[in-house]
Order: structure tokens, then sequence, then C-alpha cells
């Protein structure tokens, strides 16, 4: 079993230094520290256990250290920076375990470029050898990129020429689209094995700086403390402490604090809920400080992260999440207020930011995605975003016979209209309401009201609404349906329907990703008995099927 | 600027005749010159030489003697003359023709290979460069300054296949040779036996032995390539590269032989205060240079030789003399693998192993000389064997990167290592003492006190001739 919840004290890959207002994020892969068996990580090369660290170093660094503005990152190994995603992993792996693992890491990469835009927190890449593939494109993450000038240290995106595959990690979209590398230039230097060194690859944008190797160290310190002396991010403050995170897995179902899942193999379902707080959150800062890891918003941003990226890796035939909470309205609301509130506090916005990223996560999951919204539950604010993640949502009409819980309703907050925006840009809502933006306003209006299965329905926030007479054949069928689809089709529908509007940085990559690469690891060519990526390494060569598709 | 290409450039790739290739090496040629003159032997500028000049590839014309100053060296570009229907010997394309122009497909990995050659023919001027101040006779520093010009003619000899091949690139390429320099923190040389220091005589010695027989297996796998105009260049330098290991070779025979005369003259090894090299610090100057030089072959397991090796551009070691199918696919070859403390043998695709094959060819050949300086010791009765460390000692590639092991081959912990490293590698102390005796000696026919004259001198001239003229 794959297992997400690391600490910097348990890193096998990376170090992680803070001096004064500047972190340094240190790569210094263990060779034999695969998380599988069957390669070696040479030359920085990474597989999901390296990621995962990194993602968790990144992740710390924005709750944990408030005050570093700036985040240096750079590789321990000698004229080796990063040689990207391990080749002989990738070629053990299955097509699911690749495409998993791709999509983590972008998410991780992305979490990098919203530190930089949103958080102040600006991420320096320092190329001190080579970087290739995977290494490039997590240069390509970082706000300003640094590459030693020593005559044969280079970047370069050598995938398609070497493997006969793209780089997986949005390198061929941040070329042309953040760096804004011209396109020919672009073609020549996606085909170039040996990649671009020193002043061509200035000229070109591909980094900012080249600089050589014995002052390497002092201007990346210079240009870091001047991007920390920059940033907003508050000095002099206390950051709180990731906890472990408190976990139990049984056979047919996980137990966080605040969110459980349980597990219906014969369906092949996941039931997760969120539950409210039972007591309202803390409105001012000081006492949200105070709770930390418990404040209830940051807890379920953890435990749902964590959730989502354990059912993604382990639990893969498990085709549909059930979407649902259990609690008081009233106590969502409070929290909500309470963020909202408090927006100016360093750690409110972290919060925010990351339950934003939480839930771009379940965007971008290749699952089913069916909200039941029933007595009891409480899709209020932040929790009704998974009513309006959902690819469909069923909301119970009244009561069922015999409960004593009075009727479900859903309640937007200023939670929904602006702090959690998908990857396309726009908040759920928006995206919902393509056809008429003008009515995000109209159930704006409604925020702080319940409404109840008609008024939802009314106002378009949820796809059907049975009574209990039909409720249990209606819901039974969704999900008995949706077992029997090809799990590959429902994929592409669901993706192809979930981001409509405006393409963003994330949206092509993650949809070039699924569409072109995703494509490419199915194909012969890469990945048949003579492709290139099975071959890798074996010294033979790869044979191609010259036809163009 | 128009330059008489044959005179000035000696050649038979008819550069005369080609645009393009002249304008690429009239621009490359000033810089090169500058080079020698900033970083070539120091203050040579002016001497005469009495150098041996590669004029053609025919019978008479590669070993052409006289005097002349190094800066006006004819450095030509010679390719062995070429084999009628000469086929790719081995991978998928074995029994093709070989490729008289640049196969497209392989641009990258030729250009690579090609580059990591060229750099050390430069590399090894530039460590050498302060050897003519200190030189033990007339005798060696022609030596020197003949393998310094030699390997700078190996330089154009790469540059050559870089302007004529790879167009832009190349010349890009041809122009970093000559901006990496050996031991520059900024822009060192590819390799790292290529930016150590050659301080001193006896170390220059061990570099031709070791470091120049390395170019020797690399050239000669190179000497295969289906690339033919990289096999015949190849082909062309290994008759260059013979002499530096002659050099190198009879240089420590000397040494040996001087060392020898004098432990049983004086019937000690306590040699150093009568001003000869004791046989143990020249063991540890074995055991340096050779560790480092098994480092230049590469990983044990390497993807980029397999793939070299199965696209035709990088043979083994006289590959066609090997008796097997020349495609690998199904052959495994063993190479070390550390379980736990020991060091145990693996079976490993033959393809993958490429490097490590010729490893074991290099060492092959560097025992032999070893045995013959052993030969000199047993002739004056001394009790001292030299030999060569485990290919576990002091490596800083592949599989013995981050542990210690000693000569021997056991391995060993860091703290051993510490305390013990001393009697296995020269520490500060010994190159101290070989500096101090590094006096320069510069009257025709006298030799320093620490080496043994040569048997003979050079083109049938006498010891006492004036190989090197100062003014
Ligand atoms: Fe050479
Ligand atoms: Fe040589």
């Amino acid at each position: 079993m794959i297992d997400f919840r690391t600490h910097p004290g348990k890193y096998k890959h990376w170090r992680l230094g803070i001096d004064g207002r500047v972190a340094t994020l240190t790569m210094d892969v263990q060779e034999d520290g695969g998380i599988d068996p069957g390669y070696e990580l040479k030359l920085n090369s990474y597989d999901l256990g390296v990621d995962i660290e990194l993602y968790d170093a990144v992740q710390r660094l924005r709750l944990e250290h408030p005050e570093v503005g700036a985040v240096i990152l750079t590789s321990a190994k000698d004229r080796v920076f990063c040689a990207g995603a391990n080749i002989r992993m990738l070629g053990l792996s299955s097509h699911g375990a690749k495409v998993n693992f791709c999509k983590f890491t972008n998410e991780t990469r992305n979490g990098i470029e919203d530190a930089t835009e949103h958080s102040d927190q600006k991420y320096i890449c320092v190329i001190n050898g080579t970087a290739a593939g995977g290494g490039y494109e997590l240069a390509l993450a970082a706000d300003y990129i640094m590459l030693v000038d020593d005559g044969s240290s280079s970047v370069s995106l050598p995938e398609l020429p070497l493997l006969a595959v793209l780089p997986g990690t949005g390198g061929l979209t941040r070329v042309v689209d953040k760096r804004l590398v011209r396109r020919d230039r672009a073609d020549f230097f996606c085909t170039l094995v040996e990649g671009i060194k020193g002043k061509r690859a200035v000229d070109w944008n591909l980094v900012d700086e080249v600089v050589p190797r014995s002052s390497l160290e002092k201007v990346a310190r210079e240009r870091a403390s001047e991007f920390a002396a920059q940033s907003k991010r508050p000095t002099g403050v206390k950051g709180i402490e990731l906890t472990p995170l408190r976990r139990d897995i049984g056979e047919d179902g996980i137990t966080y604090d605040n969110v459980t899942a349980s597990l219906d193999r014969t369906m092949r379902a996941a039931t997760i809920t969120v539950n409210a707080p039972k007591e309202a959150p803390p409105g001012d800062p000081g006492a949200i400080h105070a709770q930390g890891a418990a404040f209830w918003p940051l807890a379920v941003a953890r435990e749902l992260d964590d959730l989502i990226l354990h059912l993604r890796f382990n639990e893969p035939d498990l085709g549909t999440w059930i979407l649902s909470t259990s609690g008081a309205p009233d106590m969502v609301a409070a929290a909500d207020e309470s963020l909202l509130a408090n927006q100016d506090d360093w750690l409110v916005r972290e919060i925010t930011l990351y339950l934003k990223r939480t839930f771009k996560r379940i965007d971008v999951s290749s699952r089913s995605l069916v909200a039941l919204i029933q007595p009891g539950s409480c899709f209020t604010g932040t929790l009704l975003e998974l009513a309006l993640a959902a690819d469909r949502s069923y909301m119970l009409d009244g009561t069922f016979e015999g409960g004593n819980l009075p009727p479900a309703v859903v309640r937007p907050t200023g939670m929904n209209f602006g702090p959690l925006p998908m990857c396309n840009g726009l908040t759920r809502l928006h995206s919902r309401f393509l056809a008429d933006p003008s009515h995000v306003e109209t159930v704006k209006a409604e925020s702080g009201n319940d409404l109840d299965a008609k008024a939802a329905d009314a106002l378009g926030l949820v796809t059907f609404t049975p009574d209990d007479i039909d409720w249990e054949d209606e819901v039974r069928i969704v999900i008995e349906e949706r077992a029997s689809f090809s799990p590959d089709a429902l994929t592409g529908m669901e993706a192809s329907l979930r981001f409509a509007g405006p393409e963003t940085l994330e949206t092509k990559i993650f949809g070039r990703l699924t569409a072109w690469q995703n494509w490419i690891f199915q194909r012969p060519n890469a990945t048949g008995e003579e492709g290139a990526l099975k071959l890798y390494g074996t010294g033979n060569q790869a044979k191609f099927d010259t036809k163009r598709v | 600027m128009s330059i008489d290409y044959n005179e000035k450039i000696p050649n038979n790739v008819d550069i005369a005749g080609d645009r393009k290739l002249r304008r690429a090496l009239e621009n490359w040629q000033p810089a090169y010159l500058k080079w020698w003159e900033n970083l070539g032997p120091v203050e040579s500028a002016n001497y005469d030489v009495y150098l041996r000049t590669a004029i053609s590839v025919d019978e008479g014309g590669w070993a052409h003697y006289g005097l002349l100053k190094m800066p006006e060296y004819r450095w030509g570009i010679f390719l062995a003359p070429p084999e009628p229907d000469r086929k790719i010997g081995f991978g998928i394309h074995k029994g093709e023709p070989v490729w008289t122009d640049l196969p497209g497909e392989y641009r990258a990995e030729l250009r690579r290979l090609i580059v990591t050659q060229g750099d050390t023919e430069p590399a090894s001027v530039e460590q050498q460069r302060r050897l003519g101040k200190i030189c033990p006779s007339l005798y060696d520093l022609r030596n020197l300054y003949q393998v310094n010009v030699e390997e700078g003619r190996h330089l154009w000899a790469m540059v050559y296949l870089l302007h004529a091949y790879f167009g832009r690139d190349g010349r890009e390429e041809a122009d970093e040779m000559l901006l990496r320099h050996a031991g520059d923190p900024d822009k060192p040389r590819i390799l790292q036996a290529f930016n150590e220091k050659t301080d001193d005589w006896l170390s220059f010695f061990m570099f031709t032995y070791f470091q120049d027989r390395d170019g020797k297996y690399q050239l000669a796998a190179l000497a295969e390539s289906g690339f033919d105009p990289l096999a015949r260049s190849c082909r062309f330098m290994l008759t260059e590269e013979a002499h530096h290991m002659f050099v190198g070779e009879t240089g420590i025979a000397r040494i040996v032989q001087r060392t020898c005369e004098v432990m049983k003259e004086h019937d000690t090894d306590a040699v150093r205060p009568f001003g000869v090299i004791d046989l143990p610090t020249i063991q540890r100057f074995i055991n340096f240079h050779y560790s480092i030089c098994l480092d230049l072959f590469g990983q044990e397991k390497s993807t980029n030789a397999a793939n070299y090796y199965s696209m035709g551009l990088k043979g083994r070691y006289q590959e066609s003399k090997i008796d097997d199918d020349h495609v690998l696919s199904d052959s495994v070859y063993l190479v070390p693998e550390i379980q736990g403390d020991r060091v145990v043998g693996t079976e490993i695709s033959a393809l993958t192993a490429i490097n490590e094959r010729l490893r074991h060819d290099y060492a092959k050949d560097s025992d032999r000389g070893i045995q013959r300086f052993n030969k000199i010791i047993r002739e004056h009765g001394v009790d001292f064997e030299f030999k060569l460390p485990n290919f576990a000692f002091n490596r800083g590639v592949g599989t013995f990167l981050g542990v210690e092991a000693t000569p021997e081959g056991k391995l060993i912990g860091a703290e051993e290592w510490d305390r013990r490293r001393d009697e296995w590698l020269p520490p500060k102390a010994d190159f101290d003492f070989v500096a101090s005796l590094m006096q320069p000696v510069t009257e025709p026919g006298k030799m320093a006190g620490w080496i043994a004259p040569p048997k003979r001198g050079i083109h049938g001239q006498p010891l006492d001739f004036e190989y090197v003229r100062f003014h």
C-alpha cells in the first residue's frame, strides 16, 4: 500500500533547510531507495516515493513556515540536477500506475506555482548540472531558473527522441505557455537529446540566468534574498505544525477525525463522508492559530487530500466515489465565516488555498463522482463544492419514511463565489452556468439561505430530486450503471465535460496529459515489445510503425 | 584571409575544396592558436623542438622529423585510408555498408561521443603545461612536447568531425572545447581524471601510462564505428597514442630502474635521502592513476553504452576478432555487485555491460607493463612487487561509488579508510617529496638523478642530441 503521509524526519531523498526567509530544498535521491523493487534511482531520477516527499515539503513550507519568502530548489549531486522520472520504473509500471504517477507529480508542480502566485513564496530553481526531462520540468515549475554555465550542463526534454513519449509533467505546455518560447525554437529544443546550455538557453528563455559554477551558490543566495525581501509573507510569526494525520484503515472503510470512506467492493464504489465540526470553529485569528492542524477546515483539507490520493493509488477498482456530508449546516457556515472574515491572515489564506487545491484534486480524479444530498447532510458553502464537483447530484425531496430528520437543504456561502476556483480559473458555479453567467448572481443572492430540494432544483444546483419512493432505485441504478460502463470511456467523458470554459495552463496540462501522453503510452511505438520506452536501457533499438495516425 | 591549406593544415580530407569546412576552420584556428599560447606548454613558443609531424597517411608521411617551433607545428587532419566496401561490424546495422555521411538518427549520440573524446585531448595539454620547467632531461622534454602537439592534433581531428558533419552545433561544440579547462572550477573538463593535477614527472609518466591507455581503448572502440569518418580518424590517432604510452611505460621503467640501482648500491629500502623515488611511493601513484582511470570507462551497467553499441557507433576492443554474433541481444556478462559487505558477480545483458568489458580489456593491458616493471625489480634482486589495485579501490563511478575498499578489494568502513588512506594513495608528503626532486636538467645528454637514461635516442639521434633548443 502506498502511504502519502510523511515528514521531514523520514525523508530519504530530500533535505529541507531553512535559513531566515530563505528555504533550500535539496534533492539527493537515494539510489536504492525506490518505492518499488526492480530499479535504481540513479542521477537523481525520481519515482513516486521521491515525489511524495517533495509534495510534503512544499506543503510544509506553506503552512509551517510563514516566514519563508523564497525557496531554492537544487540538487546535492555533483554535476547532476535531476534526470527526471526513472525510466526503468516507468517501464515496469502498469499503464494505470504511470497515469496516476504523472497526475500526482503534475499536481505537486502546479502546487509550487500556486505558492509563487498566491502565497508570495517564490521558487528559484538552481540547476547545478544536467536537468533532463522531468528534471527540467521541475525547474519549469519554479518562478526563476538559474543554470550553471560550465560548458556542459544543459536543460533538455529528450522524451520524444529518446523514449518516444512526451514529457509527462507539463514540460511542453510550460515551454510555450509559461516561458513563452517561440514555437519553432520549442520544436527544435524538444527533439534535442542533449538539450541546450549556456547563453542560448538564456536567449531562448529556457532559463533566466546562467552563472559560473564557482559563484552559483552565492548568486543563488543573493537572488533568493532579493525575492524573499519582496515577499509579503509575514516575518516574526510562527507557523503551525502539521501533526501526523490520524487514519484507521479497515477492510471496508477508512476513518479520519472528520472524514470517512466506506468501500463497497461489489458495487465498486466508495462513499466519502465529510462531517461538519461538532462545535463552531473559532472566529479570531489567535484562536485559529492555536487550534492549528485541528482547525476544522484545515483538518478536512488534509484528510480529504490524503483520502483522495489513497483511493486513487490503492483502490483503482472503486470507480465511483459517492460524495456525502453529515452534520449541522450552521457549523459549516461558521467555519466558512471564520475563513472569509480572516482572509488577511496568512494562515487562513493558506488553508483556503489548500482547500482549493484539494477540490481541484477531486475534479481531476478519474472516478465517477456522484453527490447524494440527504437529510442530515450539510452541503453548505465549502462542502457544497463537493456537490458542484460531482458529475451528478441527487437530492432527496422531502424526508425518508419514518425518518426523524428534517428535509435536506443546501446552502451557498461566500466560499462558493471566488475562493475555490477550478483549474479553468472559474468557480464551480460559474463553470456550471456558462450559458448564463448572470445566474451566478441569482444564486449569490441566496447566500446564507437554506434551499430545499425544490429551490435547489429551480436554481440548477442539483441534477435530480427523487422523493423517498424513488430514491433507492435511482441511486442504485446510477451506481450499477456506472459500474457497467467502460471505465476508460467514463474517464474520458467525465474529463471532457467537467472543464467547460476557458483554457488555462493547468487545463492544458491535464488535458494534454490525458489525451496525448496517455494515448502515446498505450501505443506500440512506445510500449509495444519493440517500443522505445520498453526497450530503453536494454541497448536494443526501437522499431516504429511509421504510419501517422 | 587566405590560407594555403595543404601547407598550413596538412590533410587528406580536401579542406581546400570544401567551402563549409574552410569557413569553420578559418574561424576556429585563431582561437586554437590563442588557446595554445595561453594554456599550452608554458613559455615554449620560441623553442626549437625536434618533433615528428604527420604530413600524410602513407608509409613515410606520418613520421616526418625536424626542428621546429611548436606554434608552427602543422596540426594536420588525417583519416586512415578508407577500407573499400567496409561493412558495419556490430549492432542492429551489422552487415550494412558503413556510413560515409552522418546518420541523422544518431546525430546526438555521435556528437556526444566525439565531444567527450575530443575534450580529453586539450585537457591533457593543459594538465601538463608546467612540466617543461622541471624536465629531467632534454630527451624527456622533447617527448613531453611531442605528446602535447599530438594531443593538439587529436583535438583537431575531433574538431574536424564536428565541423564537417554537425553544422552550427558542431561549430559551437568545437568552440566549447577551448573554453572548458582542466581543473577550472567554473568550466571543468567533462571527465574528472582530466581535471586532476599533473604537476610532476612521476605523475606525467603515470598519466601517459594510464590515462593515455584509456585513450587507446576508447579510440580502439571508436575505430570500430559504423560512422566511417570517425573510425578512420581514430585509427590514425591510435598510431600516435602508441607513442604516448611508450613515453609513459619507459618513463616509469627508467624510474624503477634508477631506484633499484640505488637500493642495491646502498643496500637499503630507505632511498629517499639518495634522491630517488622509493617503490612504495610509486605503488601509491599507480593506485591513484589506475583507479581514477577505471572510472573513465563509466558505469558497469550502461544504457548509453548499450545504445552506442546497438546503433553501431562504438564497438568493443578489436570487435572483429571476437568470436560471437556481434549483436549481443542474448548474451550476458559478469559485473560486480555489492551484497552486504561482499562483492559478488552478477550476470547482466552483455549489451549493457559494454563498458565493463572494455574496462576488463584495459585492466589486462595495464597489467602487462606492471609485470615488466616487476621484472626490472627482480633483475636487481629486490624483493618488491607492484600490483594493480582491485576494481573496488578508490572509485568514483559505478557500483563502487560510495564504498571504501582496500587495494586488495576488501570492503572496509570509513573509519579504516581514513586511518589507512595514506598507505594506499599518495599523501601530500609524497607529492612534496617528488616535487623536491623536480629540478630542471637541460644540458644535452644529462639526466636527473632519479631517472635512468633511456636505451636510445630519438629517430637514430644520439642521447646527447640537443632535442630542444631554447635560444
Ligand atoms: Fe590523444
Ligand atoms: Fe595521448
